[in-house]
């Protein structure tokens, strides 16, 4: 077995994780990643579950060793914010060609790394391995120590090829790599009693900053954030803190169970979308500080700041509630988000019609049940068409989702609402939610979609054209059947070659025709059944004189 | 000319170039009712499908293979197998494209011979149409998977006419590189048309790509040209290529059916477009509608109006060949000088570039010799943006990605009409970036304290606007 698969195996026997505890041994054997079926699969791969974790590290430069597709079509594609470092913006790759793959990547990689510390020394290089090399043996555990040793400068392997599994799977092999190489290899320059970790916080469109305020307040110490604007030092130095916080997401569980059991960080599980949830989050900080030896007065302190923050929340959120009334929603997200934003939403007078819970956990589920009643509307799994059609029949007046569902809203002329990474309005914590409800207004009530769901009027009108076009062909069709000569010259004489009276007598007329036998000639009256016909209506024509010039031809 | 140089860099900074598999996905993107399936692991195909979904804001249909670390060992076979039938049940595609990735060219998986057992062992699959291309991500770039695909394509779909069978002297095939939009493709048609002429554009992302607002959801792409259209394009009297990449595809159309073609190097600039527009006069036999004749005159008067601006203006330029041809020529002729090109990959036109060196490399390169070399205008695809706040010069996007500005289906630069608005934004660029950066102050034209303020590049810099 090799090292990375039995780091996999152990990331999928995690007792810290509610929903692996609940899990047969033939289950948990199996681990936790879906079989991904080819051709109905969506979604990124470990590879890009391990950067999308490490990368919010500002000041690391992050080296991904593999062909230009794995960096190049995904570098600088994430919302996360930085307060000061830009390194960890730069797109770094090996772009592996032909050659490295014949005699391998190892000495490209090792050159790619100094020439990284030549130009910008940054405090710390994150390799990230990818597919390609992993299958041609380049062992990148050995070049990072390597490099390190020669280069005294922390080279950081972060082993998660994009074929070992999901995205959900990268983030924890990305958690592994931490603990493996990087937490408890530095000291904080000092500590408080008041330190934490928040691990599993992004800082997506600078979220984080709407919290941080509230901490700063109280005297909270942000000590480690992983990753969210995050430094290489504060992580490596992280297993000084008080206590952590993971933030809205079972996959860095690993981490924070490990810390605790290493280094005795008490940590809880939360969340800051929402009010009671920011709420509940400041007072479990509170608590396990003081638990840790905190004064007990910043419980008190904490309570203040909440009672403030919440009636300040509540008051700005009055005046859209009768504007909610009636108006309901379709959340499509995961795990946490499904039921955090549900509170959310109810606090602010929106009816949720449906939630999906496709990543959420059972307990997950146990919170929409709680929030929602015991009939709540959970989907499993629902696929583009039918979230469409559920659009198009305005069986929900607003869909928040991410990104990639976007469209399915947007083409029924539906509002939608970003609520997943690629957003750029940052929605944690009390300001959050109240910039959540006000993007709600905006997007219900754009007076755009009235414009969109008009009929095209042209096409209407386009239609009446035509319509009066038709009735106009019908009327004259009506008006020549109604034409008593019309309809005499129409009757059919010959029946076997279809000859009317009319065509007989033009033919007699202008020819001057006496005889069957003549007019058979210039028509096409030829069966033997209209002998007598054609007699008759001889005999009933007035004889007049053939034009001249016909008589001369016959 | 230029001589092609390749930098001795071990790690490539901030990428210029897009992989080459979903070029080529991107070419089966301009077919109707198409899946394009990339065979790898499931990454390859959702950083592809985010880039494009970025790009476009545009629904994208992109499927994988879902390739893990076992099937990489054992073989493909059985991804490749149940990629097609769970594409071919449950999205009813009229045709599937497949591309090969990095991943799976390492191992060595044939995929031509899979499809031949794949439609051996369901019969319902045996006409269908499957087309397949190898596109490793560790050669070439996106411009060449497009190449290919689109050659591949025109092999594998389009029919030879039968003996003696007439050619349809109004139809004409379009074969467009992958630097022009859905709105280029739409200009083109329209100029077609007006000349009397019946194009078929393949790929023709202006049906898939451009907006379009579908009354039911389609999984598959929900325009593009059909199937049966393209196997019917030999029967075409011209085909018209666009890009030096497309020769390859117009070649295979000649050698498939006959049907000569004319290659377009450029339709961005006047005198490319006087041919253009006199090659169509004549294939059609008709004269030149009034309506060009009015565009030309407001393209003369557009350049006319921009030299000022353009003119002199040191340009760094990163993008593939095609589009690096085509625009540095065009704003050569405006009079700018191209001081640093940098491109993707290697092209026979690249030699042409009117400048001394094009280096294959990466936006780090074109950032460093648009730095050292003083340029004042920047143009690239998005990832340009960080380049250009450091630099602080004016920044047009242009290529594949643009993802942090919306429209990008629908930027024009084909045709008079095209050109001219290439022409006014880029001079308004240069006119907004001398009111805000470069006004002038009673210190400007110090000439003894010069080298002290910060900032200043060069001696016109601070008066660049009223010299120019």
């Amino acid at each position: 077995m090799s090292s990375l698969s039995a780091t996999i195996q152990k990331i999928f026997n995690e007792p810290g994780c509610a929903k692996n505890a609940n899990k047969s041994d033939a289950e948990r054997n199996r681990g936790c990643t879906k079989q991904l079926q080819p051709g109905g699969a969506a979604g990124g791969c470990a590879f890009d579950g391990a950067k999308i974790a490490l990368q919010p590290f500002t000041d690391v430069a992050h080296l991904v060793h593999g062909p230009i597709a794995c960096e190049g079509n995904s570098w600088d594609n994430r919302g996360a914010a930085s307060s000061g470092a830009s390194i960890w913006r730069t797109g770094l790759t090996t772009d592996m060609n032909e050659t490295d793959i014949v005699f391998g990547g190892e000495k490209r990689l090792y050159k790619a790394i100094k020439e990284i510390i030549n130009k910008y020394n940054p405090p710390a290089i994150f390799v990230y391995q990818t597919c390609v090399p992993a299958m041609i043996g380049d062992d990148i555990n050995a070049v990072c120590k390597a490099a390190s040793q020669k280069l005294g400068k922390p080279v950081i392997p972060v082993n998660s090829p994009g074929f070992v599994g999901s995205k959900n799977l990268g983030n924890k092999l990305a958690g592994e790599a931490l603990l493996e190489h990087v937490i408890g290899t530095q000291e904080p320059d000092y500590t408080t009693p008041y330190d934490i970790n928040l691990i599993g916080e992004y800082n997506l469109s600078g979220e984080l900053w709407q919290v941080k305020p509230l901490l700063d307040e109280l005297g909270i110490r942000i000590l480690s954030c992983i990753s969210g604007d995050g430094k290489y030092r504060e992580v490596a130095s992280s297993h000084r803190a008080r206590a952590a916080m993971m933030v809205c997401s079972k996959a860095m569980i690993s981490v924070a169970r490990k810390m605790e059991e290493r280094y005795g960080i008490p940590f809880f599980e939360g969340s800051f979308y929402g009010i009671q949830d920011s709420s509940d989050s400041l007072r479990q900080i509170a608590r396990l500080l003081v638990e840790r030896g905190a004064p007990s007065e910043l419980i008190e302190r904490t309570e203040a700041v909440i009672a403030r923050e919440e009636a300040g929340a509540w008051a700005a959120i009055e005046p859209y509630k009768p504007r909610f009334a009636g108006k309901r929603a379709l959340l499509i997200t995961g795990g946490v988000k499904s039921w955090s934003v549900v509170a959310a939403l109810q606090e602010a007078g929106l009816e949720l019609v449906g939630t999906s819970v496709k990543k959420s956990t059972k307990q997950d589920k146990e919170r929409i049940k709680e929030l929602m009643g015991q009939d709540a509307h959970m989907i499993e799994d629902m696929t583009p068409r039918e979230i469409y059609k559920m659009l198009k029949d305005a069986k929900a007046d607003i869909m928040l989702s991410g990104g990639k569902s976007q469209f399915v809203a947007l083409k029924a002329a539906m509002p939608w609402l970003d609520i997943n990474q690629e957003r750029c309005h940052a929605y944690m914590g009390y300001v959050g939610m109240v910039k959540l409800v006000e993007e709600i207004d905006k997007a219900l009530f754009n007076p755009m979609w009235e414009q969109l769901r008009r009929p095209v009027p042209w096409e209407e009108v386009a239609k009446n054209r035509q319509t009066k076009g038709m009735a106009q062909m019908d009327a004259q069709a009506a008006e020549v059947a109604a034409d008593p000569e019309t309809t005499r010259r129409a009757k059919k004489v010959c029946f076997c070659k279809e000859v009317d009276l009319g065509t007989l007598e033009d033919a007699i007329r202008s020819h001057g025709l006496t005889s069957v036998e003549a007019v058979r000639q210039h028509t096409d009256a030829f069966g033997g059944c209209c002998k007598r016909r054609i007699e008759d209506i001889l005999a009933k024509m007035p004889v007049s004189s053939p034009p001249a010039m016909l008589q001369a031809a016959e | 000319m230029a001589i092609v140089t390749t930098p001795k860099k071990a790690c490539a900074v901030n990428p210029l170039k897009m992989s080459q598999p979903i070029g080529g996905a991107f070419a089966f993107m301009g077919l109707r009712g198409a899946m394009p399936l990339l065979h790898g692991s499931q990454g390859c195909t959702s950083f592809g499908l985010t880039l494009f979904v970025r790009h476009f804001k545009e629904a994208v249909p992109l499927q994988t293979t879902a390739m893990s670390e076992v099937a990489t060992v054992l073989g493909g076979y059985e991804n490749v197998e149940q990629a097609i039938l769970n594409i071919y049940n449950r999205t009813k595609p009229e045709i599937i494209g497949i591309c090969s990735t990095g991943v799976t060219e390492t191992n060595g998986d044939d995929v031509d011979g899979y499809i031949k057992l794949i439609r051996e062992q369901h019969p319902q699959l045996a006409k269908f149409p499957l087309v397949f291309v190898s596109t490793p991500d560790f050669k070439d770039a996106f411009q060449d998977g497009w190449e290919k695909t689109v050659a591949c394509m025109v092999e594998v779909l389009v029919e030879a006419p039968a003996v003696g069978a007439e050619r349809d002297p109004a139809r004409v095939n379009v074969l467009p590189g992958c630097h022009l939009t859905p709105g280029d493709l739409d200009e083109l048609r329209t100029i077609l048309e007006d000349f009397g002429l019946k194009p078929s554009f393949l790929p023709d992302l202006a049906g898939s790509l451009d907006g379009q607002i579908p009354d039911e959801f389609t999984p598959t792409t929900i325009g593009g040209i059909g199937v049966d259209e393209v196997a019917g394009m030999g029967r075409s009297s011209w085909t018209i290529a666009i890009g030096a990449q497309m020769r390859r595809a117009a070649q295979a159309m000649q050698a498939k059916t006959g049907v000569p073609f004319r290659l377009f190097e450029r339709l961005c600039g006047l005198i490319p477009n006087d041919e253009f527009i006199a090659f169509l006069s004549d294939i059609s036999g008709r004269p030149v509608p009034e309506k060009y004749r009015r565009q030309r005159g407001q393209l003369s008067d557009a350049m006319l109006d921009a030299h000022f601006h353009v003119g002199g203006r040191k340009l760094a330029i990163g993008a593939e060949p095609d589009l690096l041809f085509d625009l540095s020529s065009m704003l050569h002729e405006m009079g700018a000088q191209v001081t640093a090109a940098v491109t993707t990959t290697q092209s026979p036109v690249l030699e042409r570039i009117g400048t001394n060196e094009v280096l294959i490399g990466d936006l780090e390169d074109l950032e460093e010799l648009a730095r050292t070399r003083n340029c004042n205008l920047l143009i690239t695809h998005s990832h340009g943006r960080q380049a250009a706040a450091r630099l602080k010069i004016p920044f047009y996007r242009a290529g594949f990605p643009m993802f942090d500005r919306i429209g990008a289906g629908h930027q024009l630069s084909v045709g008079y009409r095209g050109t001219r608005d290439v022409i006014f934004d880029i001079a308004n660029l240069v006119i907004a970036d001398r009111e805000e950066n470069h006004q002038p102050t009673p210190d400007s034209w110090q000439t003894s304290r010069r080298s002290l303020k910060p900032g200043r590049r060069s001696f016109v810099d601070a008066t660049e606007g009223s010299i120019a």
